[in-house]
């Protein structure tokens, strides 16, 4: 194999499993500030339980996303060196403001959230909390706001030529507000959220349905749901506002989304379908002018379609992007179904009553995982086969002095290492979960009077 | 080219960075060196102290690894992207090795099975031992310099050839200079038995990182050209070398008479010292050609734009107080001997 497949093997491979852990750590960080947070103003023991308990999982995704993480920041020096000395005025900057402003914050104060319940006063631990929540905020900011730049670059010019040629600054704040980052940050933060709240929600679904813990999990499993009702419906806001900037910045992706080939025509909107790349055909099941009318409330209007592009400057898997594009669309639409019925027998009164409902939330909790992932693989596979939209090609961005056989050696490590670490979280989550918040409660007298 | 006190901006970077993999140096130092000791501890209940002894430290002091290579991409991109390509090997094993490094952390203490525990120690020690020894290694590869021909292709070998004699002898020396830093931290967290232990592994460390530095600083003054020549262009700097052999001498003294915290300053000093030498060493290189010195990477030809500098020094600007802040709260809420409690390791 060649040195660019396996350089992009490698950087999908260790970036999607990087991309497991931040979001739940997002996720769980903002459930756990309201549950702190309704302890300090409650002063309700069980909301100090359920802190706890949910701080060691907590633990257990942020160690494993930090170690992932500097993976993948020394990755861009050492498999994509051109594409690195390319952006590096533009995208270097983001990085280290990361590095300063969030991953500083970060991990200083993880250090008191972890360590330093019995050392600080309940306020500075609160605070604490608030701070590495924050600071995980800040890093999803930077990092998709460079990613953006690369999808929708603005507030450079290009300088020097060949081999020489690179991206300078001209205008910072341009840069950081690029076409598409607004819309993708707060759509990847939603994500994250959800990927987070639905953990929760999983996690006590399954208390109750073994009939443990049932106070505190009726407790958490509420503060889960509103969390994951507003963010599947605003989920819903951003990915709509999202495909229209792609429908603007990158109308070859948005082509390759709906598998609409034809030049300049009203364009159909899929439930799901099957894309030919050869006879450029789809079959499924549509609305006939979706895409236009979703575009330009118009089901009449014309759509760029794959064809008005050279036949190397568009996506190569247009049948992938579509699939991930419309797998995530899917769950996103169930997930609102899911939350607003939930909540709906919430308000009735009945929420916990149906077993069923249950069962659903103890598994869903990979739904939002799905999403996470193929939202990325469609946006990253449509920008193909640019790596800067527009300016530089991903089979010219790789390293020139690296051999294929050092990235399959280092590709073979990473696997092993990857899927015994994979394991390990898995088995010391399900642990934490086997033995429930009681494991977590210094005194199991006082911890029984609560749950 | 803009200018800031008199001095430009590539200059300024270059402190920025150097700053920062200073203190990488100095703060991970002492938590690598700590774990390059680990197997020297026969207990179980002191295996778990020590590693304790950084559990709520390690996580910030990694973010000097982290901004400084953010630093690095941002300021110098040709440096970065030569650098990390062209020891392709050395930084993926040291990346995975700081995987595993943070999973025996992790995970070393989570079960009371014997074979687990004895695992994730023989983990971790290897892995704290072989980074410090790699990053020793790379520096050695800086000093010695890539064989790099036009526009910073790397022509050099690719899978062993890091491993020079001389990046060896360097990467010994890194390691001998954490694991002294590292014992140092030590007893400065730990009592009784532990304590008593740590003194006299410290004088071995001492004795270790002595040899490894003299046979080091010997075989750099005659293999590696150009070392002298700067000395006789700016006879001023020859106070660095000074400065550091003093500070370590000092450190035997200041354990002798239990004043460790001053003894990790001193040690901390050393490094700082040696760093600043490689530093002046090379500036304004950054990476020495051994092919045609026009062909080495240098702080003007790998630097991002002066635009870019300067937004990124007012970051720094108002960043690095920020941070230093966030420190001094973590180190003074976990200052003093190491308690296990429930939210141990
Ligand atoms: C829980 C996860 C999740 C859910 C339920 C959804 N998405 Fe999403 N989506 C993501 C997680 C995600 C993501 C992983 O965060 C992506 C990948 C890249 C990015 O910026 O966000 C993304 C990208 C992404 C893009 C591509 C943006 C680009 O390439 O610039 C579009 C157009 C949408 N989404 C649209 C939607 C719509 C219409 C949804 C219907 C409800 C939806 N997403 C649900
Ligand atoms: C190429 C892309 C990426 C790079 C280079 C990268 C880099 C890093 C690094 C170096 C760390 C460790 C920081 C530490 O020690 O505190 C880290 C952790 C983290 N990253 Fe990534 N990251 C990338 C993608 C992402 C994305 C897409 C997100 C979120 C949307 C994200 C969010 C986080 C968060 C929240 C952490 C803290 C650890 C955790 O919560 O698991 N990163 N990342
Ligand atoms: C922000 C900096 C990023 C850079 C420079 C970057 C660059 C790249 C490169 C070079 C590849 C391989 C070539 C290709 O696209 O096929 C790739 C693919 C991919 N990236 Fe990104 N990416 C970034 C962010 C992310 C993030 C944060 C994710 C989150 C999970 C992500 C997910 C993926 C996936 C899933 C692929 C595989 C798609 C494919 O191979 O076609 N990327 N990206």
């Amino acid at each position: 194999m060649d040195v660019e497949i396996l350089a992009r093997i490698q950087f999908a491979f260790t970036i999607a499993f990087h991309y497991i852990y931040p979001p739940l750590s997002i996720g769980i960080g903002l459930i756990m500030v309201i549950m702190e947070g309704l302890y300090l103003k409650t002063g309700n023991k069980q909301y100090e339980i359920l802190t706890r308990f949910w701080l060691k999982i907590f633990a257990i995704t942020f160690g494993i996303g930090v170690a992932t993480g500097i993976i993948m920041e020394f990755e861009f020096g050492t498999n994509w060196a051109v594409y690195s000395r390319y952006v590096g005025d533009i995208f270097g900057s983001a990085l280290a403001a990361e590095g300063l402003f969030a991953f500083g914050l970060e991990s200083t104060f993880l250090g008191i959230l972890l360590f330093g319940w019995n050392r600080v006063s309940p306020k500075v631990h609160f605070l604490s909390t608030i701070m590495v929540f924050l600071g995980s905020m800040f890093s999803a900011v930077w990092i998709v706001v460079a990613n953006s730049w690369q999808q929708t670059p603005a507030g450079y010019h290009i300088v020097g030529e060949g081999f020489n040629a690179r991206a300078e600054v001209t205008d910072f704040w341009a840069m950081v507000f690029n076409p598409s980052s607004v819309d993708r940050v707060i759509h990847v933060w939603q994500g994250a959220l959800l990927a987070g709240a639905f953990l929760v929600l999983s996690v006590h679904a399954y208390y109750l349905l073994k009939g443990r813990y049932v106070e505190i999990s009726k407790k958490a499993f509420k503060i889960a749901l509103a969390v994951a009702t507003i963010f599947s419906l605003t989920q819903l806001l951003s990915g709509h506002s999202s495909a229209d900037g792609v429908a603007v910045n990158q109308p070859a992706k948005l082509a390759a989304m709906e598998g609409h080939y034809e030049k300049s025509a009203p364009a159909d909107l899929y439930l799901f379908g099957w894309v030919d790349n050869e006879t450029q055909e789809v079959t499924g099941i549509k609305l006939p002018g979706g895409l236009s009318f979703l575009v330009h409330q118009d089901f009449e209007a014309p759509i760029t379609g794959l064809n008005a592009f050279p036949e190397n400057e568009r996506p190569g898997q247009v049948n992938a992007v579509f699939q991930f594009y419309h797998i995530m669309i899917s769950i996103g639409m169930f997930l609102i179904a899911l939350t607003l019925y939930a909540s709906f027998l919430w308000w009735r009164g009945t929420l916990f009553d149906k077993k069923w409902l249950l069962h659903i939330f103890a598994f869903a909790v990979l739904l939002p995982q799905i999403a996470n992932q193929v939202g990325w693989f469609a946006a990253e596979m449509g920008r193909q086969p640019w790596i800067v939209y527009g300016h530089l090609r991903t089979d010219e961005g790789f390293s020139q002095e690296v051999s294929a056989n050092q990235i399959l050696f280092s590709l073979i490590l990473f696997l092993i290492v990857y899927a015994v670490l994979f394991l390990l979280f898995i088995y010391s989550v399900n642990k934490k979960i086997k033995n429930g918040p009681y494991d977590e409660a210094k005194n199991p007298d006082e911890f029984l009077k609560h749950v | 080219m803009e200018t800031f006190l008199g001095i430009d901006y590539p200059t300024l970077w270059y402190l920025v960075v150097g700053l920062l993999f200073s203190g990488y140096a100095v703060l991970e130092g002492f938590d690598y060196g700590a774990g390059s000791w680990h197997l020297f501890f026969k207990k179980d209940l002191s295996r778990r102290i020590a590693i304790n002894a950084i559990g709520p430290l390690w996580d910030a002091n990694q973010v000097w690894l982290i901004i400084g290579g953010g630093a690095l991409f941002a300021g110098f991109p040709v440096m970065y992207a030569t650098m990390l390509s062209a020891m392709y090997i050395p930084f993926m094993l040291f990346l995975l090795l700081l995987v595993l490094r943070s999973s025996a952390i992790k995970f070393r203490s989570a079960e009371k099975m014997l074979w687990w525990r004895k695992t994730w120690d023989i983990v971790y020690f290897v892995s704290n031992v072989l980074i410090a020894f790699l990053l020793g290694v790379v520096l050695g590869n800086i000093l010695q310099g890539f064989e790099l021909g036009e526009n910073f292709s790397y022509k050099g070998g690719i899978f062993f050839s890091f491993l020079s004699p001389y990046a060896i002898m360097t990467g010994f020396t890194t390691l001998s200079l954490f694991m002294t830093q590292g014992a140092i931290f030590l007893l400065l967290k730990t009592e009784g038995r532990l304590h008593a232990r740590l003194t006299f592994l410290l004088k071995k460390g001492m004795i270790f990182f002595i040899t490894s530095f003299a046979i080091t600083s010997l075989y750099t003054l005659i293999f590696i050209h150009g070392v002298t020549d700067k000395f006789k262009e700016q006879p001023l700097f020859f106070v660095l070398p000074i400065l550091a052999f003093l500070a370590v001498a000092n450190v035997p003294r200041l354990v002798s008479k239990k004043r460790y915290f001053q003894a990790l300053l001193f040690s901390s000093m050393t490094m700082a010292f040696l760093l600043m030498l490689v530093a002046f060493q090379l500036y304004p290189v950054l990476l020495p050609s051994t092919i045609d010195p026009t062909y080495s990477v240098t702080i003007y030809n790998a630097a991002s734009s002066q635009k870019s500098l300067g937004i990124m020094l007012t970051m720094v600007v108002v960043g690095a107080p920020l941070l230093a802040g966030y420190l001094i709260f973590l180190y003074k809420t976990f200052n003093g001997k190491v308690q296990l409690d429930d939210t141990s390791y």
